[in-house]
């Protein structure tokens, strides 16, 4: 296991951090727009976080409070995996509680609780191109970009109202930044979405396979892609809850009984879900 | 049929001034003007597609251009549309800085501006002007879209409306082109030309390809557009009956030049060049 005796806190070398931070600064000078970044070896594979993990390990201090999160859970492997590593190196205190951290690595998900100005929430992010389902060639992406040539993709929804009557993209719905550049959110739910909008925490995404990074910083606005007549529409839990802590209005997540093959209900943020049962909360 | 075209007191609605599309980077030879065999030069092999072309396109005309295959005319009209960039020449229309500003010369977002609201443009192949595989709709939404639309319902009645002035059912609306016969799929691409009431619609070779009943039903559609939208149209075909049928004025190529010039009846019954004389004779 890594040891901090053995080596730099936080992992990467001062000097790849450095260059990670610069980066990073663009970022935020230039929401979403795709900086690119020397992405570094870790000893995690490719695919599993090294972007996110790149951002955190760039920005991290010894004071920091660390949550990750990986569909909402706290638990789940990858999650696990990446505190492990994170903490082995830092030393840094983790949580789970959304509120008492300083950053949050997360992938699919953004917390339940809004998150505050000191608070940095680090998105990994598999595929950050969010042209690329119009434009398989990177050349052209950029240059569509840099041209705000976004015809096609609008093209893309117009097609699919059309001839599905709705947009059929999920997770991952592409945002205007700004007015100026249409961004991937990465693979988040269509609920989580407008908490990009004018949000009081700064966002971090970080693309380790495809080596790019991009930020959105504190009170940016940040809309869907959405045609005047047709209002971007949310998953909607009307009328479900928490089986575990009754909670209404939140992400939810749907199981089966296996038994009865009934369904029901459980809060996508475990971390949120664990504090309202602590605090007494019951379905 | 002729409205009068030719008053040189109208100001022209397109005008293109020395018009040359090399390709190849030409030599000491070629680019002092000395002679080329057809269009192209014998010592470096470059090709002069077009080669010091003038036009002008008045207000509500249908000026033909007619020429043999490679005699330059999709190139200039490729050029005017901003597909390729001209290697010299100047072009100017009436909608862009009053006529005076040379839209060659403007940037890449005016002249995406240019394009998407005063131009529009129907290809010789059609699978250059329309995405196959989307909808009709979705092809006339594309150039709604390019120009700013962001109203699904308004995009989706000006698609089904546009179609229907080409005779497509708004039934098929949502079919690609790619289920459609030829004169379907050019009578797409002329709607979605129209999209924007664009002041300038080029034509190239529209019919061509198309059985002869389907070309005659092509043909009476350009002439009924050019009432209802008020539009002027560069007409290129090689054949000429295609534009005795259509053209106000007619200009001729040959080897990327224009050799003649005038109202169409004049170059097809009293030709002076004798390339047209040939190509006229060649016809009767
Ligand atoms: N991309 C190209 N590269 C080189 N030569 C070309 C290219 N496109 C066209 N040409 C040449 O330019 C000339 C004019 O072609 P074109 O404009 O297509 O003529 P037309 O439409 O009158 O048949 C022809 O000699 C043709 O071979
Ligand atoms: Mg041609
Ligand atoms: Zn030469």
């Amino acid at each position: 296991m890594i040891d901090q005796k053995h080596y730099n806190f936080a992992f990467l070398d001062e000097n790849s951090k450095r260059e990670i931070r610069r980066s990073l600064l663009k970022a935020v000078a230039i929401p979403g727009y795709q900086v690119p970044f020397g992405s570094r070896e870790l000893p995690i594979g490719r695919g599993w976080g090294t972007g996110g993990i790149q951002i955190t390990l760039s920005v991290i201090g010894k004071e920091d409070v660390l949550k990750v999160i990986d569909q909402g859970s706290d638990d789940s492997v990858n999650a696990v995996n990446i505190k492990k590593f994170v903490s082995a190196c830092t030393g840094v205190e983790i949580t789970t509680d959304s509120e008492a951290a300083s950053i949050i690595q997360t992938r699919h998900r953004i917390p339940e609780i809004p998150l505050k100005k000191e608070q940095i929430l680090v998105l990994q992010v598999p595929t950050p191109e969010p042209l690329r389902i119009v434009e398989p060639r990177e050349a052209v992406t950029k240059k569509m970009h840099a041209e705000g040539e976004y015809s096609p993709m609008w093209l893309t929804l117009y097609e699919d109202l059309l001839r599905c009557g709705k947009i059929g993209i999920s997770a991952e719905y592409p945002v205007l930044v700004e007015n100026r550049y249409i961004m991937n959110p990465s693979p988040i739910p269509r609920y989580d979405t407008p908490k990009l909008n004018d949000s009081d925490c700064l966002y971090l995404f970080g693309a380790g396979r495809e080596k790019k990074i991009y930020a959105i910083p504190p009170h940016t606005r940040v809309m869907p892609l959405e045609f005047d007549d047709i209002p971007f529409e949310t998953e909607n839990f009307t009328g479900k809850r928490c089986h575990l802590c009754g909670a209404e209005g939140v992400y939810l997540d749907e199981l089966t009984d296996e038994e009865t093959g009934a369904k029901y209900y459980e809060c996508s943020d475990t971390g949120y879900c664990a504090k309202r049962r602590e605090q007494g909360c019951r379905p | 049929m002729q409205t009068v075209k030719n008053n040189k007191k109208e100001k022209p609605i397109l005008e293109v001034r020395g018009l040359t599309v090399r390709y190849g980077q030409g030599c000491d030879y070629c680019l002092n003007g000395q002679p080329l065999l057809k269009n192209s030069c014998p010592h470096c092999k470059t090709v002069w597609a077009c080669n010091d072309v003038n036009l002008e396109l008045y207000p509500g005309e249908i000026l033909g251009v007619v020429g043999e295959s490679g005699s330059g005319k999709s190139t200039m009209m490729k050029s005017i549309y901003f597909d390729f960039p001209v290697t010299e020449g100047s072009a100017y229309l009436q909608a862009y800085g009053a006529g005076k500003a040379n839209m060659f010369a403007a940037t890449a977002q005016q002249k995406k501006y240019i394009r998407n609201h005063m131009m529009g443009m129907v290809y010789q192949n059609p699978v250059l002007g329309l995405r196959m595989d989307y909808s009709a709709a979705g092809n006339i939404a594309e150039k709604l879209i390019a120009a700013g639309g962001r109203n699904f319902g308004s995009m989706t009645a000006r698609a089904s409306q546009l179609l229907e002035a080409v005779e497509i059912l708004p039934g098929r609306m949502k079919e690609p082109p790619k289920n459609f016969s030829g004169g379907m799929q050019q009578r797409v691409q002329i709607s979605k030309a129209l999209a924007n009431n664009p002041q300038v619609l080029l034509l190239d070779e529209v019919t061509t390809g198309l059985d002869l009943s389907v070309q005659a039903k092509v043909l009476d559609l350009i002439r009924r557009i050019r009432q209802e939208f008020g539009v002027s149209i560069l007409l290129v075909s090689h054949d000429l009956a295609v534009i005795r049928m259509l053209a106000d004025r007619t200009v001729v190529m040959l080897e990327g030049k224009i050799i003649e010039r005038g109202l169409t009846d004049q170059i097809l019954d009293d030709p002076q060049h004798p390339y047209t004389q040939q190509l006229v004779h060649s016809l009767l």
